[in-house]
């Protein structure tokens, strides 16, 4: 007898030493990608950025400051060559090459900067300016050696400082790895998630209880039921031919916009809100129903009064299940386009746009160096924008959780 | 074994004697040649009964007998069940109600119910009480919703023990509070008839005697139909009893009569703990 | 019918029930034990024996008593419904009414043990057969009610008129008797004592008969026929 107690008690400590190996290896992966994300992005958060004095009335830019206020501003800027300037300034400092020193994109900055304050105009101003891509390698420690000690002489001058790249939050797509931003893409994730949930969320939810309260019983509603378990396991991309063949092909609608993307998405989050919310609503004892029929409810009353609220938890469960996996996808917004270099954010739902994996993706393809950092630091802001959502619809159920 | 239509006829006597405890009856409902099926298997088989205002009406018998089914059809509630199929007569002061001039929804806001297991709504207390007659429009505004709540309430016998602390959870009051509550929330609605399955069989001895003091408090301003497994609060609760057994109805007649000298001998079985 | 309660689902109910039952038998046992034994001493002047009754009239009592207390135990632990409900209550009134029976007989032993030597009184003959009729109603009553049997608790509602027209005649030929020998008034008023005595065993022997009928039926027994009361103006 004491031999089984004994046994016993092994094999319940095996049991927890197994169970406890698991978690510990789960977590072991987890851990070891956010370190490794960690490790590689968070350097593309930095920036690194070199002093350029532009002396504005001595350089070749002829810019009225009196033109930059009132309705002509933006035309006057946009005609008045500051990037010209800007590269004169920065070879009149730094030399020759001192053009390659700073990023493509920098003379944006300056142009934002004399947007707001024309009077800088009148004299000379230094800038703190984001360095070209080899440059920010260098401070990385990862250009090849010329380049190297160009930097460490820069960095011995002083003209060197560090600084949050808030350009990477701001800016769009771009071919210089130091001046990508990953906005343009956040933007379009934004916009296709909302057309997706638009979508997706109510007709899920009340086919779902159309479903289960109202269809009979018999062989139709049975064949629904199995198709919609088996579009829950389609493979995305599958989904993705369908958009390319109904929503481009057919219907003609803007290649690469949210709105085709939001729909291809819709479709597939659709059976995985519908499933979950078949559960949530059956999970609902019949005794709510039963009081609420005695009272004299109708059957839409019982429904939108007592059914859906208690199955609301369940439902909204679901819901960040598949807008989780929809915020992920990349093969099918692949197939309907939305893999284009795209520069300048979205400005609505039926304009090109790219979507965060895809632009991670893209990224991840290029060749440059100064890309590897850049992508994972992309990847860090897709798994901080997981996280918010998931956060939010957590929040949401636990605000809708009730106990009955 | 004594013809249910006899035992109908029988009551004239009874009436004439003027027996303690059961008035003249006003007829309420009736149910003439009621059957019920789910599916092929018959519940409920060719059940004639007569229910009244004035007297609450007990079911009683062993498990399975169809008066829960019985009851069931009294409002309707079989209509949930797919499988469900009623046949036969049944009127709401002459109406019918399984004819298609009747409307479900009104039906069962004349007819309430309170289940066996308390299920209040999660709502707060107030909601709990409130939401019938707010969907059936009862009330101008919200003074006379207030009012239609204390009344209720008070009607139920739980006014004092909640009435400051009206916008908790209906689910955190206690077995037999959470009872009361039903039959509050029931009362809501103005109903005619009160139909109760077993609704002190999840409650503790004092609650029961509450709730079966309630019962007599409510006799005669609605008709009052309980089922119960509990002869003792048949007997206690009733004026007149029917008993069930495999979904036909074997007597009915007035409760002290069914329990000192039943006339059929299944009834006598059932009573004595002889069944079975 | 059976002489043990069948079929409660609870098998120690039917126990219950058929202790009383056997309690309320061995008291009736005892009753007309005791009626029969008063009357052998009276015929043979047996006054230990006489005694003997009286003494033993107290076990009547404490039989009541324990009855009693069955009863109103079955009551509170097992919800008697319908006919165990009117069996318990008939129970009881039956016990009563046996113990007085008891009283009864033990009275008749009483005077046996203060009487005179009273075997030349002529109508003294008739009471012996007085006797055994109104002990043999005392057993078919409590048959009755053992057995559940409503018929033959009516035959012994008809019984009693036997009694009756036994009393009546005896109060006559006693009251003859005493006018034409009237130093034999003592004897011939013990012996009209006794007379009345048996006629009131008569009259609860119904009673407890009547009560079977309603234990065993729910109804009550039509008013039954009454022997001419000697009472009564002619």
């Amino acid at each position: 007898m004491r031999k089984r107690i004994a046994r016993r008690y092994r094999s319940e400590r095996r049991f927890r030493w197994v169970g406890f190996a698991a978690i510990a290896t789960s977590v072991g992966f987890l851990a070891f990608l956010l370190i490794t994300m960690m490790g590689n992005g968070l350097a593309g958060f930095v920036e690194t950025r070199i002093a350029v004095a532009v002396d504005f009335p001595k350089s070749s830019l002829f810019l009225d400051p009196a033109a930059l206020t009132g309705a002509g501003a933006q035309a006057a800027l946009a005609t008045a060559d500051i990037e010209g300037a800007v590269a004169e300034a920065a070879i009149a400092q730094y030399g020759p090459d001192g053009a390659d020193l700073v990023s493509e994109a920098a003379w944006l900055r300056v142009r934002d900067a004399i947007a707001d304050d024309p009077d800088m105009l009148q004299g000379r101003k230094s800038f703190s300016l984001p360095v070209s891509g080899d440059l920010d390698l260098a401070a990385k420690g990862d250009a090849p050696p010329p380049v190297e000690a160009r930097f460490a002489k820069l960095k011995a001058d002083g003209s060197i400082s560090r600084g949050f790249n808030l350009g990477f939050l701001t800016g769009s797509d771009a071919t210089d790895p130091a001046a990508v931003g990953i906005w343009g893409a956040f933007k379009g994730s934004l916009l296709t998630m909302i057309v997706t949930i638009v979508l997706a969320f109510p007709i899920g939810v009340f086919s779902a209880l159309y479903l289960e309260e109202y269809a009979p019983r018999n062989r139709w509603t049975d064949l629904i039921e199995v198709s919609i378990n088996n579009l829950a396991a389609v493979p995305s991309i599958i989904f993705g031919l369908l958009g390319l063949a109904v929503f481009l092909n057919f219907m003609h609608l803007p290649r690469s916009a949210p709105i085709v993307g939001g729909l291809t998405l819709a479709l597939m989050t659709m059976p995985v809100i519908v499933i979950a919310g078949r559960n949530a609503i059956k999970s609902v004892p019949p005794s709510v129903r039963d009081a609420a029929l005695g009272v004299g409810a109708s059957p839409v009353q019982v429904v939108f009064h007592h059914v859906l609220p208690l199955a609301l938890p369940g439902i909204l469960t679901g819901t960040i299940i598949g807008m989780a996996r929809a915020l992920g996808e990349t093969a099918p917004l692949l197939m309907i386009g939305m893999r284009a270099f795209i520069a300048t954010p979205p400005g609505g739902i039926s304009e090109p746009a790219t979507v965060l994996p895809v632009q991670i993706f893209l990224w991840s393809d290029e060749v440059s160096h100064g890309f590897i950092e850049k992508t994972s630091a992309a990847i860090i802001v897709l798994l901080v924008f997981l996280l918010a959502m998931n956060g939010l619809a957590i929040y949401l159920r636990n605000k809708f959780e009730r106990t009955w | 074994m004594r013809d249910v239509q006899q035992t109908l006829e029988m009551e004239a006597p009874a009436e004439a004697r003027a027996e303690v405890g059961a008035q003249a009856p006003s007829l309420k409902m009736k149910a003439r040649n009621v059957s019920v099926w789910y599916g092929v298997k018959k519940a409920v088989d060719n059940v004639s009964i007569d229910i009244s205002t004035e007297n609450v009406t007990a079911f009683i018998g062993p498990s399975g007998c169809g008066k829960s089914t019985f009851l069931r059809t009294l409002n309707r509630m079989n209509d949930t069940i797919p499988s469900a199929r009623f046949e036969g007569l049944m009127e709401l002061d002459g109406e019918d109600i399984y004819g298609s001039a009747m409307d479900v929804v009104q039906l069962r806001a004349r007819v309430g119910m309170v289940f066996q297991k308390p299920n209040p709504f999660p709502k707060s207390i107030f909601e709990n009480v409130a939401y019938g007659p707010r969907i059936h429009g009862l009330a101008k505004d919200r003074t006379e919703l207030d009012e239609m709540v204390e009344r209720s309430l008070k009607r139920a016998g739980l006014w004092d023990e909640v009435k400051d602390r009206l916008s908790e959870s209906g689910t955190a009051l206690s077995g037999g509070q959470q009872q009361r509550l039903c039959i509050a929330r029931a009362i809501a609605v103005d109903p005619e008839v009160i139909l109760m399955d077993e609704p002190a069989s999840a409650l503790d001895p004092i609650a029961t005697a509450r709730i079966e003091e309630l019962i007599h408090e409510l006799r005669g301003r609605y008709a009052i139909v309980i089922v119960t497994h509990n002869m003792q609060q048949a007997a206690r609760v009733s004026q007149r009893t029917a008993f069930f057994h495999l979904g036909e109805l074997i007597e009915y007649g007035e409760t002290s009569q069914i329990f000192t000298n039943p006339g059929v001998p299944r009834t006598k079985d059932y009573i004595t703990g002889r069944y079975g | 019918m059976q002489a043990t309660t069948s079929g409660h689902t609870v098998k120690a109910f039917d126990e219950d029930l058929d202790s009383l039952r056997a309690l309320i038998s061995q008291m009736g046992g005892l009753a007309e034990n005791a009626i029969r034994e008063s009357m052998r001493c009276l015929r043979q002047r047996d006054c230990d024996g006489a005694r003997r009754v009286v003494e033993d009239d107290a076990r009547l009592d404490v039989l009541e008593t324990e009855a009693e207390r069955k009863v109103v135990q079955l009551i509170a632990l097992r919800a008697p419904m319908a006919d165990d409900l009117r069996e318990a209550v008939a129970a009881l009134k039956i016990a009563g009414v046996v113990e007085r029976i008891g009283d009864y007989a033990k009275n008749i032993a009483k005077r046996v043990q203060v009487m005179e030597d009273a075997s030349d009184i002529e109508p003294i003959a008739l009471l012996p057969e007085m006797a055994r009729v109104a002990a043999e109603m005392v057993h078919n009553a409590l048959n009755a009610f053992v057995e559940r049997d409503p018929a033959k608790a009516k035959k012994v509602c008809e019984r009693d008129t036997v009694v009756d027209d036994f009393y009546n005649s005896i109060f006559r030929a006693l009251l003859t008797f005493m006018m034409e020998n009237p130093q034999r008034i003592t004897q011939s008023a013990h012996l009209l004592f006794i007379a009345k005595n048996l006629e009131r065993i008569g009259d609860h022997a119904t009673n407890v008969a009547e009560m079977v009928w309603f234990a065993a039926t729910g109804e009550r027994l039509a008013e039954r026929p009454r022997g001419h009361n000697p009472a009564d103006p002619e």
